[in-house]
């Protein structure tokens, strides 16, 4: 097991070099540079070139690799063209928004989504099981940020339930800690604060987890539909086992294995949603804030950013990978 | 004496020694042997969700190639401002009437017409884009396989690099790479296309991959190689044909999550900047700030994308459940 780890984190070695290459060639060549962001069309070659110089921009590409290396090596990214902050700083502060977010949606779609599929396998052909089918197949086709400003237009404006935008109601003076903002109300026992982060993400998580949730109850519901025509069920059933017992023992715990790789898998899509979802709520996390990169050229941050993501989206598989063993005794990583 | 047989026992006769045919014709065609294909096709004809699918899929089709010749209006003729109907600026954009079916977008358009001729325009995303996933991920996933299953130690090599880079795309969230590309690129409808188009190339390379190597360990291929055909023609006359069927039915499926997508980058700004010729997610994105005003000019495109990805998804969920092993008798 340990040995597993190991060398799956010495994997991500290569893949990052390899990574932080292609995106190093894709990002200088991009047209126009961060001079044309900030100057817009109106700068002298001037003032074009002394901006590249100031940020290092004249030099031979493989220099400034090389410069990233260095600084990579001893976990600096650098600092933003556009805010002038250091990347590690702008990334600590948005991030954890981000995080809330996807959790919450991967939350609600585990909740509701795993009992869902269970409870349509096992009433095949009820209507249960045809409303969970046809809801599954639906909540894959309707577009994140539609869905998520019809949630917003109904909830949000006209019912007032939900609020419309943002992460925190700005008259709740909240104390920062970790910028996970439900976490710092638990810690510092500002309970209000938390309770209104919170309020904050029902709307954005449940716009969120539309797709996953879907795809979480057609996995669950095929996964155990399968395990329910093994002869081992037959047996334990036949055994006189209690109907809970066989349940929990042998269906679910044997159809979780599906389930589990598709949540892995699942994960790094939530990302493309939150890009979407944060635009429409105004949540600030590092969807929007890619975007916005994206188009000012903002190389450290774009560099930065996304080699984080990497490194966060194979951990992710990792654990996955690492809670096969868990669920499923007979799976030894090796 | 024997009467004559009423009309209803005659025709019962009859069904009955039909489906006597029918049984003895099935049987011969089981000791024949029945395609794979053609036996996915029989269960499909049975699975109401795939023909609903098809017949949804029908009408998308019908309406895509022939809609345009017949929508009342231009859908580029901006006729509510002309006749003073549409005041945008004001609030005011009146909805359906008896000239106007679905009323007027935000330039006094005619909304009806748009949707029609936006067919022709979402169709197209949606098929070329799947198109060229399907093409640079069949190339990639295809040497991949037939390099791992027959290749020997250099193919093993060969997997390897090509999986590499295939993860490494993984590893990106799919609209982070086609916000990218995009940008890349510049805005533009061909934008569009290659960018949702180079995102699903991981999937179909994965796919086809390992469907190959799973096909190169089969009886068939050890007696085509023990027969001393060559390796090349074992991979693309033997084991490729019968590894597309998970390619072809996850190629239904992209065609959905394709138009979801491109509509999804109109939505971040990244789509065809020319509004000119309408298309579902550009309309659908255009709508946004008329929200408040007429959020119908949302539901229209929104309900017509949702329809038609449901229309792909159902018939390649179909056609997945037709083509599984498993579910062979």
């Amino acid at each position: 097991m340990f040995r597993f780890i190991v060398r799956r984190l010495l994997q991500l070695i290569p893949a990052l070099f390899g990574l932080s290459i292609l995106l190093f060639i894709w990002l200088h060549r991009l047209p126009g540079g961060p001079e044309t962001a900030i100057l817009g069309e109106r700068g002298t070659p001037e003032m074009r070139a002394a901006i590249r110089e100031n940020l290092g921009l004249d030099e031979p590409i493989l220099v400034q690799y090389g410069r990233f290396m260095q600084r990579m090596f001893r976990l600096d990214l650098g600092t933003s063209i556009a805010t002038k902050r250091e990347v590690t700083t702008e990334f600590l502060q948005r991030f954890p928004g981000t995080v809330e977010l996807a959790a919450t949606a991967m939350i609600i779609a585990i909740l509701v989504g795993i009992p869902l599929g269970y409870l349509a396998a096992r009433r095949r052909g009820r209507l249960l099981d045809h409303v969970s089918v046809a809801g599954s197949l639906i909540g894959v086709c309707i577009p994140v940020f539609f869905l998520a400003y019809v949630l917003k237009a109904i909830f949000a404006e006209n019912l007032h339930l939900f609020p419309a935008s943002g992460r925190q109601d700005p008259t709740i003076e909240a104390t920062r800690i970790t910028n996970f903002f439900v976490l710092d109300g638990l810690m510092t026992r500002e309970w209000d604060a938390a309770a209104d982060a919170l309020w904050h993400l029902v709307l954005p998580g449940l716009a969120l987890a539309s797709i996953p949730l879907a795809i979480i109850v057609r996995i669950t519901r095929a996964s155990v539909l399968e395990v329910l025509g093994e002869d081992f069920v037959r047996t334990a059933e036949a055994k006189g086992l209690t109907e809970r017992v066989v349940r929990q023992r042998h269906v679910l715990r044997n159809a979780m294995l599906p389930v589990a790789t598709t949540i892995g898998l699942l994960t790094g899509g939530l990302l493309s949603g939150a890009v979407l979802t944060e635009t429409v709520f105004a949540f600030s996390g590092i969807g929007a804030f890619i975007a916005d990169s994206i188009s000012q050229r903002d190389y450290p941050v774009l560099m930065g950013f996304i080699m984080i993501i990497a490194v966060v989206f194979v951990l992710v598989n990792l654990l996955v990978d690492l809670s096969y063993s868990l669920i499923d005794p007979r799976v030894r990583v090796r | 004496m024997v009467g004559p047989m009423t009309i209803t026992e005659r025709a019962r006769k009859k069904a009955e020694k039909l489906d006597r045919l029918g049984e003895l014709s099935a049987a011969r065609d089981e000791e024949r042997g029945v395609s794979l294909w053609q036996e996915a096709f029989r269960r499909l004809r049975r699975n109401p969700a795939a023909i609903v699918g098809t017949v949804v899929l029908g009408l998308f089709l019908l309406v895509a190639i022939v809609g345009p010749f017949f929508v009342p209006y231009a859908p580029t003729d901006t006729i509510g401002i002309r006749e003073g109907l549409v005041k945008s600026g004001q609030g005011i954009i009146p909805g359906p009437s008896g000239d106007h079916w679905f009323g007027f977008d935000h330039q006094g358009r005619d909304e009806f017409s748009r949707l029609v001729v936006g067919a022709r325009q979402t169709l197209l995303v949606g098929v070329v884009s799947t198109l060229i996933g399907l093409a640079i991920g069949a190339l990639v996933g295809g040497v991949a396989g037939a390099a791992a299953g027959l290749g020997g130690r250099w193919g093993r090599w060969i997997d390897t690099a090509l999986m590499r880079v295939v993860d490494m795309m993984l590893a990106l969230p799919s609209l982070l790479l086609a916000v990218s590309i995009a940008a890349l690129l510049g805005a533009s409808l061909t934008t569009v296309m290659i960018a949702v188009g180079v995102v699903s190339v991981p999937v179909f390379a994965r796919l086809l991959r390992g469907s190959m190597i799973a096909q190169a360990n089969s009886d068939y291929v050890l007696a085509a190689t023990s027969l001393g055909v060559r390796r090349s023609k074992i991979a693309i006359g033997h084991v490729l044909p019968n590894s597309l069927a998970p390619v072809i039915v996850q190629a239904t499926l992209t065609l959905a999550t394709a138009i979801i997508e491109a509509a999804a980058l109109s939505f971040l700004g990244l789509g065809n900047p020319d509004t000119a010729i309408p298309e579902w997610g550009v309309m659908l994105a255009d709508a946004q700030p008329y929200l408040g005003i007429r959020p119908a000019l949302a539901i229209y495109p929104a309900v017509a994308i949702i329809i038609t990805a449901l229309g792909f998804t159902l018939l390649g969920e179909a056609m997945r459940e037709a083509l599984d092993p498993k579910l062979r008798k």
